[in-house]
């Protein structure tokens, strides 16, 4: 690892000079970063420790229903909020499924957002990879694709966005509030990613020095939670990415779809909803046919850059077997593994 | 340049210097304050052998910054037994065969302890084994494991009772 001066800023203002000068990165829960940084993949001269700021690990319910999340507000800490998850299911059965308890408790929200891809050509500094070193090339492309993207993706980056938990988040309306050399902006969490394009080294709109300092959630979405779940295909049973994740919400009257949420993991640089998917499930029953017609609708644009093609009737399965847990309702109590397509419902045996 | 940096392990503050910001936790642990209970495996937080308690919760000490620590209360495998008297996961590791090799029992036995205080599972089976996935064990010991952490935490439901 490569070596750092290591700061504690008392102030979110402090921190944010601290930041902002090159190399520089912020540290919070670490689980990404530290092991990012053992593999010489990352290696910023300097560390900013935000761990000890004021008033960034609260989960506020706002006046109108809604929810704020600070930025290092650990992830069992919010999965396991009863009044956060009565309202947002979906989303705490995603950070349910995501890592193992020990890094759960110690990721962060503003973490969580900005984790990087586990694209192993990304992992190993042997191989080119234009997202660590602009311009070398993908390696990737023409490699191993299993995991690969299939939406979104270029010729410069095949890679996906690893979070679980920012899928729901997109599902949901997730505002991000970024404080920054120039003040307090918010930006919704829909045009907080940028695609690979031709610049893949950039994954976000956030500029140097810029601090996510929470998340909201808007009150609407608390209106899908009879109605909400999130589901993840592994290649073991627990502890490890999503091949390909769902998370999908309906709200239902008189026997028939009033508004949906379709959102999917796994499949491209970042978190992937489909309005379309959404707008065709209105007015629908809650039916197999037309969760299969709408998860088509979501993967319409889906190419393999390679032999991960079974990913793409992977997604459309996974999508529409999400709607279709949504539409028999959220569970009173979360399965024992949560988002497992093996045991969803409470007391199914997995094993 | 030297980083001071207090915390206390196991009941005991401990004062260091740190000549290297690098330092992680379990490294400080094991080469600083020679407490080799805590094991290294991946050191890179996927197999749970340097799991401890940090302020009450289970982590990976092979990804917290020891730096990031100050002020922290760590517990390890070294600090759990009172007086001689092994803490109950222990003791039910040892009643039910809940290792072979040995190499991941502190970080297993560790993090049930974190499961007992994060009090979500409850006696099912099922959420324990999800409880302990981020424990990894070669020798595949899992049923005892399983059996072990099952067996503490019906002991700490109903105090009194001899492990089976």
């Amino acid at each position: 690892m490569k070596d750092f001066a290591y700061v504690r800023p008392a102030t979110i203002a402090e921190a944010i000079a601290a930041a902002a000068a090159p190399g520089a990165a912020y540290l919070a829960g670490g689980t990404n970063l530290l092991d990012l940084m053992k593999g010489d993949i990352v290696r910023p001269s300097r560390l900013v420790d935000i761990t000890r700021l004021p008033g960034l690990d609260a989960i506020e319910t706002l006046a109108d229903g809604g929810v704020r999340i600070g930025a290092l507000v650990r992830n069992a800490d919010l999965a396991h909020d009863r009044d956060f998850a009565r309202g947002f299911p979906a989303v705490a059965e995603a950070l349910l499924s995501g890592a193992s308890p020990q890094l759960r408790n110690a990721a962060t929200l503003g973490g969580n957002l900005l984790q990087r891809t586990r694209c192993a050509y990304f992992y190993d500094t042997a191989s080119a990879c234009n997202k660590r070193d602009p311009g070398a090339g993908c390696a990737a492309i023409g490699g191993e694709t299993r995991l690969a993207a299939i939406l979104g993706w270029s010729e410069h980056c095949i890679a996906t966005h690893p979070s679980d938990f920012c899928v729901p988040l997109l599902a949901f309306d997730a505002v991000v509030e970024i404080a920054g050399t120039s003040g307090l902006r918010e930006i919704p969490l829909a045009d907080f990613y940028t695609l690979p394009g031709e610049t893949p080294q950039r994954e976000n709109v956030l500029e140097a020095g810029d601090l996510i300092v929470a998340v909201r959630l808007p009150a609407e979405a608390t209106a899908f939670s009879p109605h909400a779940r999130y589901l993840k295909i592994r290649e073991r049973t627990s502890y490890a990415f999503a091949l390909v994740s769902a998370a999908a919400a309906l709200r239902m009257e008189n026997g028939k779809i009033s508004a949906a949420r379709l959102a999917l993991g796994g499949v491209a640089a970042k978190p992937w909803r489909s309005r379309g998917a959404e707008a065709a499930l209105i007015g629908k029953p809650p039916g197999r046919a037309e969760f299969r017609h709408a998860a088509e609708l979501a993967l319409r644009d889906a190419k393999n850059p390679g032999e991960n093609g079974v990913k793409i009737e992977l997604a459309i399965r996974v999508a529409s077997r999400a709607l279709a847990l949504a539409a028999a309702g959220t569970p009173a109590r979360l399965p024992a593994l949560p988002a497992s397509p093996f045991a969803a419902r409470p007391g199914d045996l997995h094993v | 340049m030297s980083l001071p940096l207090s915390l206390t392990v196991n009941g005991v503050v401990r004062d260091v210097a740190l000549d290297d910001p690098r330092v992680m936790l379990l490294d400080l642990l094991r080469e600083r304050l020679d407490l080799t209970g805590t094991k290294k495996g991946c050191d890179r937080g996927q197999c749970g052998a340097c799991t401890v308690l940090l302020d009450g919760r289970r982590i990976n000490s092979c990804l917290a910054l020891a730096a990031s620590c100050a002020g922290a209360e760590i517990l390890t495998i070294e600090g759990l037994a009172q007086g001689g008297v092994l803490h109950p996961v222990q003791a039910a590791f040892i009643a039910h065969d809940g290792f072979q090799c040995g190499f991941c029992t502190p970080g297993q036995i560790m993090s049930a302890v974190g499961l007992f205080l994060e009090g979500q599972t409850g006696d099912d089976p099922e959420r324990v084994r999800e409880g302990m996935s981020g424990n990894l064990c070669r020798c595949g010991a899992y049923d005892g494991i399983t059996a072990a952490v099952l067996e503490a935490l019906r002991q700490a439901a109903a105090p009194g009772q001899a492990a089976a």
